[in-house]
């Protein structure tokens, strides 16, 4: 059955189904319960569920995050919610020396299927530490697996997907496409949340794009059109771990790769793509990978950030530069 | 640094045996000593004296560079067996990196608890087998994880009443430190579990020293005073007097059990060793200070009662000394031929479902090994 939703309400939908079905999953968080999140996206689930399976918690993030992990040791599969993204690090030691390592520690005895859902990215034009990218702080902690959505349809089943999935997944909410419409299938899963997926087709260059950015570089790509460039568009949904063999397999076709994201440039995950497809298709480059990022700086303040964000003519500056080389 | 404002609010010490041997009764904590007799008194003796033998011989095997590293328990046996003996088998500990006395209380075996120290797992025995958690190195990092497991029991026990909770149910104990106190892990441990009315019992083994920092900077009140704050009862106890920490501990586990939510222990002892086989108490604290504590050893104390009493005679020590050497010499056998595993097993241990970054390092990693291999049977 295909339903018309916005992202966020994918979301909403896609947690109301693993409530549902497993009765030993619960969501906790800041504000979540009563109020339904600061963006709403538990709104009503407290109703349903009832207190002790969406968990209004105190104010500490290492606490909820702990906690979660605590859950977790006992059998329980806690979601949580870190309220944005520039809030997750005093659950930074919880999330990087337990949560990831509980697995490894344990020599494999001890899982601990926790679930951090944060709101990430910017563009809606807020104040510090509102918008942030932190990602790659995360991908490199091995563990972890990371994923994030760019549409709704995704949304639903991937929060589904990290739901069931006995390793800790952090689940990137691109907060600036909550409200994107799209049509959700919800009898038809989902491509598997840990590969990336061609959105669109082309053939003489590729946008790897995630999250927030996947609208931006669908847009460049249309653009890029009335130049008569054919441009295929991966949606790369899995942060960690990267579905390099989709990307291979598209640059060894279209010979350019452009990459981007929110988060900096300088050690983001760009590089580390940019520098395993230039191992894996070397010879089927026309051109160097090019990254298109955020600058080396705090995120900026909001009436300056269009400047910041990679945006359509940001990627068709790159494109130019790639076809130019 | 003052004291002078402490001293006024100095809280009640439980004590039940004096640091010269005499047992002394408590109206409220007898109750919880009635089925102590002399089996059990000469047992706890016995697990604080294999306790002893067993870090003596951690401690020889990490000078003879056998183990990465030692974290000696010296002078905190009492507040280990007592605590851990007041436990139920299906209550989970989560331990810091010096339990080793409570583990041996969960029947976690000496030689087991080597394989951290020795190099060869990041966690060394199957928790799940003694509800007894890995070590944790960083610190405070188990606090939280107490109270979600606490918050989950209760989910589970939903709907009981306290009659069954109090039959049935289990609870937590988190185990912690002075330093760990500190650690806003700690504070927001306490803060989940109040607000959550979840059976866990903090306790605290103050041993007056954080590697080289005195309790006074990590605290100007009683450690044991904090407990208000968070809405929990506390309790200050001897923690160099096994029989009133296992009444309090038993106590404070009846309490959260029934569903009256945490406890704040504070078990004061000392620290007569060092704080890790890389550590020299001789830089930060006085030699007069140890001298002090030395004649509160629980082991002395304890050693003293039984025999006042004829509870024990020669042969009961002789034979004990026997079992613990025979012991340590099994432990420092069993350690020296543990098999090292190949680096190849840390990779399977990463995730628990297939990732392909890792099949794809792994495969990378075998082959490049296998080239060291054939080029060695080259040579022959």
């Amino acid at each position: 059955m295909t339903t018309t939703m916005t992202l966020a309400k994918a979301i909403t939908s896609g947690l109301d189904k693993v409530l549902e079905t497993n009765d030993k999953s619960l969501l906790m968080g800041e504000d979540i319960g009563r109020l339904g999140g600061v963006y709403r996206i538990t709104d009503g689930l407290i109703d349903k569920y009832g207190e002790h399976r969406v968990i209004d918690s105190p104010l500490g993030e290492a606490g909820i995050v702990g906690t979660a992990v605590g859950m977790a040791l006992r059998g329980f599969s806690p979601l949580v919610e870190i309220q944005f993204d520039g809030f997750v690090f005093p659950a930074f030691s919880q999330i990087t020396t337990q949560l990831a390592k509980m697995h490894a520690r344990s020599e494999g005895r001890l899982t601990t299927p926790v679930v951090i859902r944060i709101p990430y990215g910017g563009g809606i034009g807020s104040i510090e530490h509102h918008s942030e990218s932190p990602e790659a702080l995360f991908a490199h902690t091995a563990g972890l697996r990371i994923i994030t959505p760019s549409n709704a349809h995704d949304a639903y089943w991937m929060i589904q997907q990290a739901a069931s999935c006995q390793d800790p997944v952090i689940f990137f909410e691109p907060k600036r496409r909550y409200w994107l419409k799209g049509e959700v299938d919800t009898g038809t899963p989902a491509l598997d949340a840990f590969k990336a997926q061609v959105v669109r087709p082309g053939t003489d260059a590729t946008i790897v794009a995630y999250g927030p950015l996947v609208p931006i570089a669908l847009a460049a790509a249309d653009a890029a059109l009335e130049d008569g460039r054919s441009i295929e568009v991966i949606d790369l949904r899995s942060l960690s771990p990267i579905d390099f063999d989709t990307i291979t397999e598209s640059v060894q076709k279209t010979g350019r790769l452009i990459v981007t994201h929110e988060a900096p440039t300088f050690g983001g995950l760009g590089g580390e793509i940019a520098a395993r497809i230039t191992e894996r298709a070397f010879l089927s480059l026309e051109a160097p990978v090019l990254r298109v990022g955020g600058f080396h700086m705090p995120y900026p303040i909001s009436k300056v950030e269009s400047q910041y964000l990679p945006d359509i003519d940001k990627l068709l500056e790159a494109l130019d530069r790639s076809f130019a080389y | 640094m003052t004291r002078a404002a402490t001293e006024a609010t100095e809280p009640d010490l439980i004590q039940i045996l004096t640091p010269d041997g005499q047992r002394q009764s408590h109206e409220t904590y007898d109750a919880y000593l009635g089925d102590v007799d002399d089996d059990m008194l000469r047992g706890f003796y016995r697990d604080m004296a294999l306790t002893r033998r067993f870090d003596q011989e951690a401690t020889a095997l990490q000078r003879q560079g056998q183990l990465c590293l030692w974290v000696p328990l010296r002078g905190q046996e009492a507040a280990q067996i007592g605590s851990g003996r007041a436990t139920r088998r299906s209550d989970y500990i989560f331990p810091t990196y010096r339990e080793h006395g409570v583990a041996l209380t969960r029947d976690v075996s000496f030689s087991e608890m080597l394989r951290l120290f020795r190099g060869i797992s990041g966690g060394g025995w199957d928790p799940r087998e003694n509800n007894f958690h890995m070590y944790t190195m960083v610190l405070a990092a188990q606090m939280p994880h107490a109270a979600g497991y606490g918050m989950a029991l209760n989910m589970e026990q939903r709907g009981w009443d306290e009659a069954r909770r109090a039959k049935e149910g289990n609870a937590v104990v988190a185990y912690f430190g002075d330093g760990s106190s500190t650690e806003g892990e700690t504070h927001e441990s306490m803060v989940f579990a109040s607000s959550f009315n979840a059976p866990v019992v903090y306790f605290c083994q103050n041993n007056q020293w954080a590697i080289s920092v005195p309790f006074e900077v990590q605290s100007k009140v009683p450690l044991v005073n904090r407990a208000a704050g968070y809405g929990m009862p506390g309790v200050r106890v001897d923690g160099n007097d096994v029989l009133a920490v296992l009444a309090v501990t038993r106590w404070a586990l009846e309490h959260a059990r029934s569903g009256k939510g945490p406890v704040l222990i504070e078990a004061v002892t000392y620290r007569l060793g060092a704080h890790t086989t890389a550590d020299d108490p001789t830089k930060y604290r006085m030699s007069e200070e140890e001298a002090q504590w030395a004649p509160k050893d629980p082991l002395i104390r304890l050693e003293t009662y039984l025999r006042d009493n004829n509870l024990v005679d020669d042969t009961f020590f002789e034979q004990l000394s026997a079992d613990a050497d025979a012991m340590a010499a099994k432990v420092r056998e069993d350690a020296m031929a543990f098999p090292v595993p190949p680096l190849a097993k840390s990779f399977e241990q990463v995730y628990a479902e297939a990732h392909p970054l890792i099949q794809e390092e792994l495969a990378w990693h075998l082959e490049y090994e296998a080239g060291f291999a054939d080029a060695a049977e080259g040579e022959h």
